[in-house]
């Protein structure tokens, strides 16, 4: 891989609408952990989430795939448009719309069972009736993993290190090709040399993926996301409710913000 | 390389002389030392005290009951009172189809309340009550197992029978299952399940192909040392499965069983006998102690 790969990726001009968020309130009981926050994941671009902790980045992105249904207490107020349908509509299944937008994790989570298992696990699951171990094949060399473990298919996908542990958990979910992915700061468990590479790997799955990622760290988005969304915790209300401060081209966030609190944060003037 | 090694050399050399005020050295008669040496001591001698008993007994079994431990021993009937030779082959048959019996009727009951226990219901009051139940039912005397089932059973089937055992020792094993299970279940990360659910699994899909397979190995060994553990008991079968002196041809039929056979050659005034329930307990405790060492195996982490 080369490193003009890693360079900051070109503003395009606004294109097609995967996933068209728009929240007015979440809850957590009677918590209101984010307001107000319109999101607009673009298709076939990587939109980065920053903001400082606890300002709601993976609140917002697990209810792209309805993941908070899981949480008691869990409710949102508002749409979460993704190509044409609610998913937050009467009658949608949670579970129907998960196999469509699909999830990586902070912490690498393989299941304890092969490394090829792990990868065929949800084209079995979706009873998928090709050739399963060439569609594995590929998501491996998709994930740039093939070639450190064509050798041992057969080892426990945990017997790996965390940063391919992380490659095969994106191996897993680009198998069944979702329409989305989403990456909730799937490098902070990684050493420098993993991030790396999981970034390189972003950056090629891009041509064929819509990935909406979170990350704590500004240098990461700015590395890869075409679009940046900034989050920030709103306090003067009693309660620390996050919102969406401001959204852009990734360029633009950094260089040239609208919003004063933007400005202070990129410069590091609170995190 | 060669100027490092001697710098170093040179370093040790000039040490200076060890101070006075520290001193570093062990004095065996100090209070702290002595009561480490005691108290080290007294653990030894309690540990092997600990093992006299077991060891003992796997001894005498060994002594008394190896002598007969031959082909004849599995083939053959018991002898009838001043008969020579003969063997405790039923017994065995009859030890084991109880066995079985019970675990294809406890296991299958016992994972499914785990798996109502660890995944669908983990609060709330039905589960809070099976929980304290199973936990009763864990220390329950096993002779009332027996009464039970024979009860429930003996009375209804009319008649002792293998199976009415058989119920009786699945009564014995379903709670220790299932609390092992539900706790295998348990310490599977949430973030393999959240993983799962993620790529899209319905709930049962998340148990069965995540869950299940990942508690597999520490269910076994929770199934495999309730299988150890009622294979021994006699009290229970006393009241169910009775015995019986011939092979066992039908689940309806009353069984021999080697705790019972032990219990009842035990007493008896011949020496053919008493031979053959020492052999008979050797061969359970063989039995008792595969099951354990089968169930380390099965039981290692699986990395
Ligand atoms: N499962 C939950 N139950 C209750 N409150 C939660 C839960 N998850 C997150 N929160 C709260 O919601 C707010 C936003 O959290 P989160 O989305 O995790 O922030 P971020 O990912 O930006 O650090 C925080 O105040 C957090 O305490
Ligand atoms: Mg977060």
């Amino acid at each position: 891989m080369s490193t003009a790969v890693l360079e900051r990726p070109q503003a395009h001009s606004a294109s097609e609408a995967a996933i068209n968020c728009r929240v007015s309130k979440i809850f957590y009981g009677k918590f209101l952990a984010v307001r107000d926050s319109d999101v607009l994941i673009e298709k076939g671009k990587i939109t980065g989430f920053i903001g400082p902790s606890g300002c709601g980045k993976s609140t917002v992105l697990r209810s792209l795939n309805r993941m908070n249904d899981l949480i008691k207490g869990f409710r949102l107020e508002g749409e979460v448009d993704f190509l044409g349908q609610d998913i937050y509509a009467k009658g949608v299944d949670p579970v129907v719309v998960r196999r469509h937008i699909g999830m990586v994790f902070q912490q690498p989570n393989p299941f304890s069972m092969s490394i090829y298992d792990n990868v065929a696990f949800g084209l079995k699951l979706n009873r998928y009736k090709g050739d399963i171990e060439e569609k594995v094949e590929h998501a491996l060399r998709r994930a740039a993993l093939w070639d450190e473990v064509k050798d041992k298919l057969k080892a426990s996908g945990l017997s790996l290190s965390g940063g391919q542990q992380q490659r095969l958990c994106i191996a897993r979910a680009v198998a069944t090709q979702p329409a989305v992915l989403l990456m909730d700061e799937p490098c902070s468990a990684l050493d420098p040399i993993a991030t790396r590479r999981v970034e390189e790997l972003m950056l090629e799955l891009k041509d064929d993926y819509t990935i909406a990622l979170v990350t704590h760290n500004m240098q990461q988005a700015r590395r890869v996301a075409d679009v940046t969304a900034f989050f920030s915790v709103d306090i003067s209300r009693g309660g620390r409710t996050g919102y969406l401060v401001e959204m852009g081209q990734t360029d633009q966030i950094f260089e040239d913000p609208h919003e004063q609190l933007t400005k202070e944060y990129i410069r590091g003037d609170f995190s | 390389m060669m100027a490092k090694a001697a710098k170093i050399q040179d370093r040790r050399q000039s040490r200076p002389a060890p101070s006075k005020k520290f001193n570093l050295r062990r004095n065996v008669l100090e209070l702290r030392s002595l009561r480490n040496v005691f108290l080290t001591a007294g653990a030894c001698l309690v540990a092997a005290l600990g093992a006299v008993p077991l060891i003992s007994v796997l001894y005498m079994l060994v002594v008394k009951g190896g002598a007969r431990l031959n082909l004849e021993l599995f083939t053959e009937l018991p002898p009838a009172g001043f008969e020579q030779g003969g063997g405790i082959g039923n017994a065995i048959q009859g030890t084991l189809a109880t066995v079985a019996i019970a675990s294809a009727i406890s296991i299958p009951i016992a994972i499914l309340a785990a798996i109502y226990l660890a995944e669908f219901r983990p609060e709330g009051p039905t589960s809070a009550l099976a929980r304290f139940l199973s936990k009763v039912l864990t220390g329950f005397p096993s002779i009332l197992a027996g009464v039970f089932v024979y009860a429930a059973v003996v009375l209804l089937m009319g008649g002792y029978s293998a199976l009415a055992g058989g119920v009786a020792l699945a009564v014995l094993m379903l709670p220790t299952v299932t609390l092992t299970a539900e706790g295998a279940m348990r310490m599977v990360p949430q973030r393999m399940k959240d993983a799962a659910i993620g790529m899209g699994c319905t709930k049962t899909q998340v148990v069965w192909h995540v869950t299940l397979p990942t508690a597999l190995p520490s269910i076994v060994t929770g199934v495999i040392l309730a299988v150890a553990r009622v294979a021994g008991e006699s009290a229970p079968l006393l009241f169910t499965a009775l015995f019986s002196n011939y092979w066992l041809r039908s689940v309806r039929e009353p069984t021999a069983s080697l705790s019972i056979l032990i219990y009842n050659f035990s007493s008896m005034p011949f020496e053919n006998q008493i031979e053959l329930a020492w052999a008979a307990s050797l061969v359970l405790v063989l039995i008792v102690l595969t099951f354990n060492i089968l169930s380390r195996f099965i039981g290692r982490p699986q990395v």
